[in-house]
């Protein structure tokens, strides 16, 4: 006989009030890093040069406009979710929160920075 | 592990792109940091434990099906994986600079 409660069971969010949600989104996050990059490690292999026209227009071409927010946000969202792991895991106490939050703040700066370099590059204002 | 030294690797890019969308002169600064022997050793590093994190990635997906569980199988696929980033680390390197 199971003690759960019927909402309990339907709801599915276990002991931590969280359910499988970040354990799914790493699963998630990490299928859709394999073909992401590689497609970036492939696609700087094959410039030419690594010099500022070079680059920019390479990133400014609207199909790596695309790919490359996708493998920024993809790496990020991923990065953070593994990070809080081991925050969590090794971190104790009040740190751990301080931590965990300091950490949510840094990965949301990165985030805005990446997208809005990549969409200035693009847009071509710089 | 390897993923946390490879979010330090993030900061690089993030750091790469932001001077791209600053101008040519802070893009040249970055990239001088990167081109210094300090700057290629940290992006060889990066370049393994990315390899290696991506092989060892996919062998945990493949054990999320519930196979390779057998000593002798999940011995046989972390060779793999050292053996693939390795060799992958060295291709990847002789094709940058090639």
């Amino acid at each position: 006989m199971s003690l759960k409660s019927p909402l309990g069971r339907v709801l599915g969010l276990g002991s931590a009030k969280e359910g499988t949600e970040h354990w799914w989104s790493q699963r998630v996050t990490a299928v859709a890093m394999i073909p992401l990059t590689l497609w970036f490690a492939l696609s700087l292999l094959a410039l030419d040069a690594y010099d500022y026209v070079t680059v920019t227009n390479w990133i400014a071409a609207p199909i790596n406009t695309i790919l490359l927010l996708l493998f920024a946000m993809t790496m990020l969202y991923h990065s953070k979710l593994g990070t809080q792991v081991v925050v969590e895991d090794y971190v104790h106490g009040g740190t751990k929160v301080v931590t965990l939050i300091g950490l949510k703040l840094i990965y949301a700066f990165l985030g805005v920075a990446s997208v809005f370099s990549i969409l200035r590059i693009s847009l071509g204002s710089a | 592990m390897t993923g946390v030294a490879l979010s330090f690797g993030t900061l690089v890019f993030i750091a790469w792109l932001l001077s791209a969308a600053t101008g040519p002169e802070a893009y040249g600064r970055v990239q001088l940091l990167i081109g210094s022997i300090i700057g290629q050793l940290a992006i060889a590093g990066w370049l393994f434990a990315f390899y290696y994190h991506l092989g060892n990635g996919v062998r945990h997906l493949f054990w999320d099906t519930g196979r390779g569980f057998e000593m002798a199988q999940a011995r046989a696929s972390g060779w793999t994986v050292v053996g693939f980033s390795a060799t992958a680390t060295v291709i990847s390197w002789l094709v940058a600079f090639w």
